[in-house]
């Protein structure tokens, strides 16, 4: 019976290729449209998430002031200060390490060459807190890191501009108009959420402080979570500390911030999904345009193949049989079209991700959902035409002409 | 007053219609096309039906085809009370006791002849190889074999209507109803299918009930029903049965 009724709707659908085609077309572009935005926006979410990870997993950051957006009004909140560093990699329990960070800004000078970039101030902890693997060369030793030596270990995009792949380690370049000799060259982290993370020149945080901003501020402090707890109790505790050290009490709010990576990661998450949400469903509207068309055309090719409804009436077929070829030749047909939608959301995924900067990603999960929906598709908009194609008078439908 | 049933000596009757109506509409616009008809049909008899149109012929034809239910009276086919049948079993009697040849052949569009011949097996659950083998034969009784392959556009009438025959026989029939099938034939066309229906009737041993208004071709068959406002007004029976038509 079902083996019946598909293969006389295989029939008339390749009796009628091109109208069968245009009659799915709509569905095609629907599952095309939904799925490559669907795909396209998990791709974007997997590569927000990716570049911050790279900021480090489990890793707070600790910077003066009330956070993001905070413009003007009162005093500017003082900095961190060495001891600050100290307590908070001392007494607060699940903290790995902490590294301090002091921050200046210069143009990079190494023969014909210039870069502008930041000139990031820490101790080795900060290898602790986040690995980040060399690409040549070296770190510099803790007798370097207590001495404030100017030297400086560069990351791949200063590098990439001044030296060109050329080699550098041995070398020495002037930054900010002072001199150093260049020990290291950093592998790619890779561009971040935040920015170019490789555009930077990394050297023993004494040196920055002297030789750069001139005093022994801290700008921001990067701490290292352990696994095996919580960051938020963590960052509780921190903030409880830091409360204290900088007295602030009662009612206050704190004049410094902790970020959360994961937090952020969370927080973006949110409004990729959020996003990728909105523009599939209006992708998911053209859907529904397609399943009116297939409507459309099934109700036109009842009228039309009325005779051979009678035909088959006539014949012995009894009113569920015709139903069911209706119905069928509207689930195969959107199912077809479900399935060329599928391959070319494929297309278009691989095509794009270049452009978007995410990787191809293939996600079998809305894949299916799609065809199944173009299947349901096909049934609740085939029904329709199928039942009134069934309950045609035989003698009537053999008349038509 | 209906008429005088008919009978072939000795056989059941296969089709009994006692006092059949057939009414269309309703007030004003009622139009009776029945008004009480009596027909027995023995089995394996050749019925001609003839009339002047609006005569009753065609919706008699669709009761017996059990295209359509009678208004009032009974219709029997082999004992069984069609009238009180669903629009579902009639489709099954249909399926498995009669065979439809129609004026016009009504053949599916660009579907090739074996295509259109399986088709009633299709409905019947036949499976592949069955609806191969019997479709062929089907064709072949026809003398239609060799263009199995050949869809409608590419045959001529007479060759359309030798398919749909195969199509109605290929079940292998109590009852074929044939509605004009010669209706849209040159007459050496004609005469062909008359031949073909007349051989079938014989030896196939199906009843063929044929609707004409042509004399020449209601010749061929044993028995011919002359309706007339709604009612058999006539049967002529015992008609040289198979004659051929004089040149």
């Amino acid at each position: 019976m079902l083996g019946t009724t598909f293969i006389l709707a295989i029939r008339s659908i390749r009796r009628h290729l091109l109208r069968s085609f245009l009659t799915t077309l709509g569905i095609v572009i629907g599952v095309a449209a939904v799925v490559a935005m669907v795909t396209l926006g998990k791709a974007t979410t997997v590569s927000v998430q990716q570049s911050v990870a790279s900021l480090g997993t489990n890793v707070l950051q600790i910077r003066p002031g009330q956070g993001f957006g905070r413009g003007g009004g009162g005093p500017r909140p003082p900095d961190f200060k060495q001891s600050d560093v100290d307590a908070v990699a001392r007494q607060v329990a699940g903290v790995k390490a902490v590294a301090p960070q002091a921050q200046a800004t210069g143009t990079a000078i190494y023969e014909g060459s210039n870069w502008s970039t930041t000139i990031n101030g820490t101790t080795l902890s900060f290898l602790d807190v986040q690995p980040w693997p060399l690409q040549s060369g070296r770190y510099f030793t803790p007798t370097e890191e207590a001495a404030g030596k100017l030297v400086c270990i560069l990351g791949n995009t200063v590098y990439q501009n001044l030296y060109r792949g050329g080699e550098a380690v041995g070398t020495r370049m002037r930054i900010a108009g002072i001199s150093c000799d260049v020990i290291g060259v950093l592998t790619a982290r890779g561009q971040g959420g935040f920015g170019d993370q490789d555009d930077t020149v990394i050297m023993p945080i004494k040196a920055v402080q002297r030789r750069f901003s001139g005093n022994r501020d801290i700008r921001l402090m990067l701490v290292g979570v352990d696994s095996a707890y919580a960051t938020s109790t963590v960052q509780a505790s921190i903030e409880d500390l830091l409360r204290e050290r900088r007295n602030i009490t009662g009612g206050k709010s704190d004049d410094f911030n902790i970020f959360d990576t994961k937090q952020i990661s969370d927080t973006l998450t949110g409004i990729t999904t959020a996003l990728t949400g909105v523009v599939t469903a209006v992708a998911a509207i053209s859907l529904v345009v397609g399943g009116i068309g297939i409507m459309n055309i099934m109700l036109v090719s009842v009228t039309e193949r009325t005779r051979e409804i009678g035909i088959r009436l006539a014949i012995g077929a009894v009113a569920r049989e015709v139903l069911m070829q209706f119905l069928v030749e509207a689930i195969v047909l959107s199912m077809l079209g479900g399935l060329i939608g599928l391959l070319i959301a494929q297309l278009v995924v691989v095509g794009l991700s270049p452009a978007l900067k995410v990787d191809y990603l293939f996600d079998p999960q809305i894949n299916l959902i799609a065809f199944a929906i173009s299947g349901l598709i096909g049934v609740v908009f085939g029904y329709f035409p199928a039942r009134r194609a069934a309950s045609l008078n035989p003698i009537d439908a053999l008349r038509h002409e | 007053m209906a008429a005088v049933a008919a009978s072939v000596a000795g056989r059941p009757p296969i089709i009994s219609l006692r006092g059949v109506t057939k009414v269309y509409g309703a007030g004003a616009t009622m139009f009776q096309a029945l008004k009480g008809v009596d027909l027995d049909i023995a089995e394996g008899d050749f019925v001609a039906v003839m009339g002047p149109s609006g005569s009753g012929k065609s919706t008699t034809m669709n009761i017996l085809g059990c295209l359509d239910v009678p208004s009032g009276g009974s219709f029997t086919f082999r004992g069984q009370h069609i009238e009180l049948l669903s629009r579902d079993q009639r489709a099954l009697v249909r399926r498995r006791y009669l065979g439809f040849v129609f004026q016009g052949f009504n053949l599916l569009a660009r579907t090739t002849a074996l295509e259109n011949v399986e088709l009633p097996l299709l409905y019947r659950g036949e499976d592949r190889k069955a609806r191969r083998d019997l479709g062929m034969a089907a064709l072949d009784k026809v003398g239609l074999a060799n263009w199995w392959d050949h869809t409608p556009a590419e045959l001529s009438g007479g060759q359309q209507q030798r398919v749909a025959i195969a199509r109605a026989i290929v079940t292998n029939p109590d009852v074929l109803l044939a509605d004009e099938p010669t209706g849209n034939l040159d007459s050496e066309r004609s005469v062909e299918i008359m031949e073909l229906l007349t051989d079938l009737n014989r030896n196939s041993n199906i009843t063929v009930l044929m609707v004409t208004h042509e004399p020449d071709m209601a010749a061929f068959a044993r028995t011919i029903v002359h309706f007339k406002d709604g009612l058999v007004e006539r049967i002529d029976q015992g008609h040289r049965s198979g004659a051929k038509v004089e040149a």
